[in-house]
């Protein structure tokens, strides 16, 4: 049993991304993410230190986490933990638009000491969804799995219609308000441009009757 | 129990076939980043990306294979897809600069896709026997729906394109205004200081004469 465990552990394990990149130990690397409302997105990532000795980029012996901060499109932060140095996590979006997702090292250097090698991967909506588990959670045949799976994209592609519709109209909004900013701005400035001169002439018609040369 | 096992090896093994990712990040000025990504010999990749947000919409991209030889530059690209068959084994690196501008920072969204899709389930990927028509229709619309996801990303990305720039037009013509507003009214009431100054010079000397 603990035997299976362990294998089962192994699996989640491997299954980490190729795609990686560099960062300084104190510097942290923000994601953006324009999704639409109850989407789940799971990010999977590893990081990895340059080990001098080695010349080479080793798993983290030191006890250096991840820290993760996902912001929502409200800038309200919906998740600030800490994890190990390889793991994932997930969230569900409540509100559609561009959520942040950064990461940074809980490195206590005071200064870039070392680059460090992230993995990342992240998979939003149907992408995210384990067919492993739902196929062995619900029992479904084969042909029953894949139906599931056409299913899930096609809600995705509903939702992702949904919030494009919503979109459009905030540009929509934009572009109206940019408009009525233009007329009424003009109208103003001639208006001002007027007073100004009027105010002028006025101010310089009672100075030159003051000083007795009109 | 077994056959839980003999999941976990097919996975382990099956899922050390890369298959890239999709982000989008933000570029600061005069700054460079690298992505890495490890692709097998012979295996097709993609790599498309383009800038949402930022001064002229345009970035530099390198693409350089494990020996060195570069795949793939070009500079000030607001968008591009580049798709490359790899010649030798090792990690590719893909680097995008922003180095040419001094204040504007840029966010790009790129898409890295290498060899296959992975299928859902290891068994739907490897079939003995042929498949039934409904297994073959539900591929097609699966594949079918696989480039409508496509297609809306880039329609999403497009938009927020627009949407950026349009809300950043609708920033600035507020501003503009106000500052031009008062421009007119500080130059003005300059005017009138600076006459002023002229002729009330002139009496303090005509009287000292």
């Amino acid at each position: 049993m603990a035997f299976l465990t362990a294998l089962v552990t192994l699996c989640l394990l491997q299954s980490s991304a190729a795609l990686y990149f560099h960062i300084g130990e104190t510097e942290r690397k923000c994601f953006i993410e324009e999704i639409p409302d109850e989407t789940m997105v799971v990010g999977n990532y590893k990081v990895q230190a340059y080990d001098h000795n080695v010349k080479d980029y080793m798993p983290v012996s030191r006890d250096i986490g991840m820290h993760v901060d996902i912001a929502d499109p409200d800038e309200k932060t919906i998740l600030s933990r800490t994890y190990a140095a390889e793991g994932r996590f997930t969230f569900t979006s409540h509100t559609a638009g561009e959520h942040v997702i950064c990461l940074n090292s809980n490195s206590s250097a005071w200064f870039n000491s070392g680059q460090l090698r992230v993995h990342l991967d992240i998979s939003v909506g149907e992408h995210a969804v384990d067919y492993q588990q739902v196929q062995a959670k619900d029992k479904l045949t084969e042909l029953q799995l894949r139906v599931r799976q056409l299913l899930d994209q096609v809600e995705q592609i509903t939702k992702e219609q949904n919030y494009q519709r919503y979109r459009e109209e905030r540009f929509r909004q934009t572009s109206e308000s940019t408009n009525q900013r233009v007329l009424w701005w003009s109208i103003a400035q001639t208006l001002i441009l007027l007073i100004t001169g009027f105010w002028q002439m006025q101010h310089l018609k009672s100075f030159f009757e003051a000083k007795k040369l009109v | 129990m077994y056959t839980l096992a003999a999941f976990c090896v097919v996975w382990i093994v099956a899922a050390h076939c890369v298959f890239g990712g999709e982000l989008t990040f933000e570029l600061p000025d005069n700054d460079k980043m690298c992505f890495y990504e490890n692709v097998d010999k012979g295996v097709q990749a993609t790599i498309e990306f383009q800038v949402i947000t930022g001064g002229n919409y345009d970035v530099d991209l390198e693409l350089t294979a494990p020996n060195g030889q570069v795949l793939y530059k070009d500079i000030k690209k607001q968008y591009d897809s580049f798709t490359w068959t790899a010649q030798y084994q090792g990690i590719h690196t893909f680097c995008f600069s922003n180095e040419f501008s001094t204040f504007t920072h840029k966010v790009v969204y790129f898409d890295l896709e290498v060899g296959d899709d992975k299928p859902a389930v290891e068994e739907m990927g490897s079939h003995h026997t042929a498949m039934t028509l409904m297994e073959t229709s539900s591929v097609n619309v699966f594949e079918s729906l696989n480039k409508v996801v496509d297609h809306q990303t880039h329609h999403r990305l497009r938009e927020a394109q627009g949407r950026g720039f349009a809300e950043d037009l609708n920033e600035r013509v507020l501003y503009w205004s106000v500052g031009e507003s008062v421009l007119v009214v500080l130059i003005g009431i300059g005017q009138i200081l600076v006459l002023r100054s002229f002729f009330t010079t002139s009496t303090k000397s005509y009287s000292r004469l």
